[in-house]
Parts: C-alpha cells; sequence; structure tokens
C-alpha cells in the first residue's frame, strides 16, 4: 500500500474518532442541562402555584387599607377643616402636607398652618367630651413635646401619668339608662314616676335619665350616709320625701284641672284685702296693678 | 501521485478545524451547566418564599377587622365630635 493511502485512512480515523469524542462530550452536557432544567420547571411551577392568589389578596387588602384611608382622611377633613387638617398632619410629619390628602386633590395647594404642640380646636374638644387634655403641659421656649420622628409614644406624655400606667384604676365614664350596670335607688327621684320601657319608647332616649334619679347617693344624695349629708339634720329622706310612682291622685276627691281653665289672675290673684281701709304699705304689692285692671275693664267691655 | 498528497493535506486541515468547532461547542455546553444549576437553586428559594403567601390570607382578614374596626371609631367620632366650621 502506498504510503499516501495510509496517511488518508489516518487522518480519517482520526476525523471519526475527534467527531465522536467531542460529540459524545457534547451529549452528556446537553443531559446534564436537559436535568436541571426539569429541576428549575419544577420550582417555577411551585412559584406559579403559590403566587396565583396573591393578586387577589394584595388586591382586597389594598382597597380595604384605601377604605380605611379614604374614612380618616375624610373624617379629620370633617371634623378640624382642611386647613387645620393639613396642619396637624404637617405637625405630625414634616413635609407631608406637600402630598396632601389622597381623597382630597386640592389639599395640594392648602397652605399649613403652623400647629404647636397643643391644638387648641383638640384640647377644648376632649376638655368637653371629660377627658384629660394636655393643658399648659407644653412651653413654647422648653423642649419639643413630641418627637416626630420617634412615632406616637411620645404623645402619651401630654397626658397625665394616671391615663399612662394605672388605667384600671381610672373610674370610667358613667353609664345611664334603663341597662345601666349601676340602677340608682327610685327614692333620689324627685318628681313624677320612674318611666318605663314604654314611655321611654314614646318620648326617647333623653327620659332615661330620669330612671336613675337625680342626684346618686355616691354623690351625697339623700340615700348617702349621714356623714355625707349636710349639717342640717332636717334634710332627711323623710323631709325630702318620695315619689308615689303612681298617677293616681293623692286626695279622695283628688284635683280638678278645669279650674285653671276658668283661672282669673287678675281677679283670683292676690290675698282679699278689706274693704274701704286704708291700704297698708306691706299690701301695695298684692294689688293689682291699675294698668292690669284697667286693661281687664276694656277687655271685658270689648268682649261685650 | 502529488494530487492525492494536497487532498491528504487538505483532510488535515479539516480535521484541525473539525476539531477546533468541535471543541467550542463543548466548552459552550459545559459553561450552561452552572448556569442551569444555579438557576435551579435560585427557583428553589424563590419557592420556598412564597410559603409565606399563604398567610396573607390571614393579613386579609385582619386587615379587614382592623378597618371595619377604625370604620366603627371614626363613626363614633362622627358622632360626638362637632364639625369644622
Amino acid at each position: 500500500m502506498e504510503s499516501a493511502a495510509v496517511v488518508t485512512i489516518v487522518a480519517v480515523a482520526l476525523i471519526v474518532a475527534a467527531l465522536v469524542v467531542y460529540l459524545v462530550g457534547v451529549i452528556l452536557q446537553l443531559r446534564k442541562i436537559t436535568a436541571g432544567l426539569d429541576e428549575v420547571i419544577g420550582h417555577v411551577g411551585e412559584i406559579v402555584e403559590k403566587s396565583a392568589p396573591v393578586n387577589g389578596v394584595v388586591t382586597a387588602i389594598n382597597e380595604q387599607l384605601d377604605a380605611g384611608v379614604d374614612l380618616l382622611e375624610g373624617l379629620l377633613v370633617k371634623k378640624a377643616g382642611m386647613v387645620d387638617a393639613i396642619g396637624l398632619v404637617e405637625g405630625l410629619y414634616a413635609g407631608s402636607a406637600a402630598a396632601g390628602f389622597r381623597s382630597f386633590p386640592e389639599s395640594t395647594t392648602v397652605k399649613a398652618p403652623r400647629i404647636g404642640e397643643v391644638y387648641t380646636q383638640g384640647t377644648l374638644t376632649l376638655a368637653r367630651l371629660g377627658r384629660e387634655a394636655p393643658i399648659a403641659v407644653g412651653n413654647p421656649a422648653g423642649p419639643a413635646l413630641r418627637d416626630v420622628e420617634r412615632g406616637s409614644l411620645a404623645a402619651r406624655l401630654l397626658y397625665p401619668e394616671a391615663r399612662q400606667s394605672r388605667p384600671e384604676s381610672l373610674a370610667r365614664s358613667p353609664v345611664i339608662g334603663t341597662d345601666a350596670p349601676v340602677q340608682y335607688l327610685p327614692s333620689e327621684q324627685r318628681g313624677g314616676t320612674t318611666p318605663d320601657e314604654a314611655e321611654v319608647r314614646e318620648k326617647g332616649p333623653w327620659s332615661e335619665v330620669a330612671a336613675e334619679g337625680i342626684v346618686p347617693a355616691e354623690a351625697g344624695g339623700s340615700d348617702a350616709p349621714r356623714e355625707m349629708l349636710a349639717e342640717d339634720p332636717q334634710l332627711e329622706s323623710a323631709v325630702l320625701g318620695e315619689t308615689t310612682a303612681s298617677e293616681e291622685p293623692a286626695t279622695e276627691s283628688g284635683i280638678d284641672p278645669s279650674g285653671g281653665d276658668e283661672a282669673d289672675a287678675i281677679a283670683d290673684g292676690g290675698p282679699e284685702l278689706p274693704q274701704g281701709a286704708e291700704p297698708d304699705l306691706k299690701d301695695a304689692a298684692a294689688a293689682p296693678r291699675q294698668v292690669d285692671v284697667d286693661s281687664a275693664d276694656s277687655k271685658d267691655g270689648s268682649d261685650t | 501521485m502529488t494530487l492525492w498528497w494536497i487532498g491528504n493535506i487538505a483532510l488535515f486541515a479539516v480535521f484541525l478545524v473539525v476539531v477546533y468547532l468541535l471543541h467550542g461547542v463543548l466548552r459552550a455546553a459545559r459553561s450552561i451547566v452552572p448556569s442551569v444549576e444555579t438557576i435551579a437553586t435560585t427557583a428553589a428559594a424563590g419557592s420556598k418564599d412564597l410559603d409565606a403567601a399563604a398567610l396573607l390570607l390571614t393579613t386579609q382578614d385582619q386587615v379587614t377587622q382592623t378597618v371595619s374596626g377604625v370604620a366603627n371609631y371614626g363613626g363614633s367620632l362622627d358622632v360626638i365630635l362637632d364639625d369644622a366650621k
């Protein structure tokens, strides 16, 4: 065989061998890639499955929060007014006035007033509601009462200490009405009958106040202990009396309401003065005034 | 005879080119494998992070209750406080 033919055969064999080696190597790597991609697809499927409800849930949460923000912004603007509301928010979070309220686009154009540590209108509102108000707690020349960068806990310092650490010992606001946990004695009532549910329903909720009495014993009413009452020993419950809890008249004949229809203030008023006698100075105020007598006479003449 | 040798030289050149190209393909295939493994690890971590997505339902319930409480509180304030003049 000629040498040229041998070289050709060797070259072809080398080419085939190179093809086999490299193609097998590529095949092995492609198998690894396929296995890795299968694993990736499995994890991506989990991600898709787990994140599927997220969009709807987050949308619902955002809708709820939007409603809450709209409610609070609306309430603040309604109660404090747009200008004060912007000033209050700016006082708490400096720079927030520029962003304005989301539900009130016009709020971005409002110039925020400078509201100090104590908001006078809010203080008066708290005082009117019977709550402790931070009146005169701060001094404009002193340090800031509230750190705007440290949340709302600093605002607690504006209020009396008892409100912060001993709230359980504070007296609760009184609950009034027929369903109140504390029912006062009927003897505290000074007139009329104790309204029942029908009367309360007819007259309105305000009449429930009468059901619990006027002066509770705890406040020094007639049922209070003797040492809580005034020094005058005659002011006891027997003197003050009690209601009958009934609309029946206290006497046999009762009261004739028609008598009031025929009353004449000119003729029936005052004591009986002696006829022809010189009136005493002490009776001057009891006698009818001359203008009233003349008015009554002219009225009688016009009626006839 | 001379032509045969020329053919052998050309065949050797083809062999070199084939080896070069196959080596490039194999190198590219090997470089893909670590990338795929990294993607698989990242996807597994992402899937694990999303395990907390189920808690969004609890968050949604809490937000609903909170907003309801705020609405009740705001409604009470609306009643007891005067409007701005």
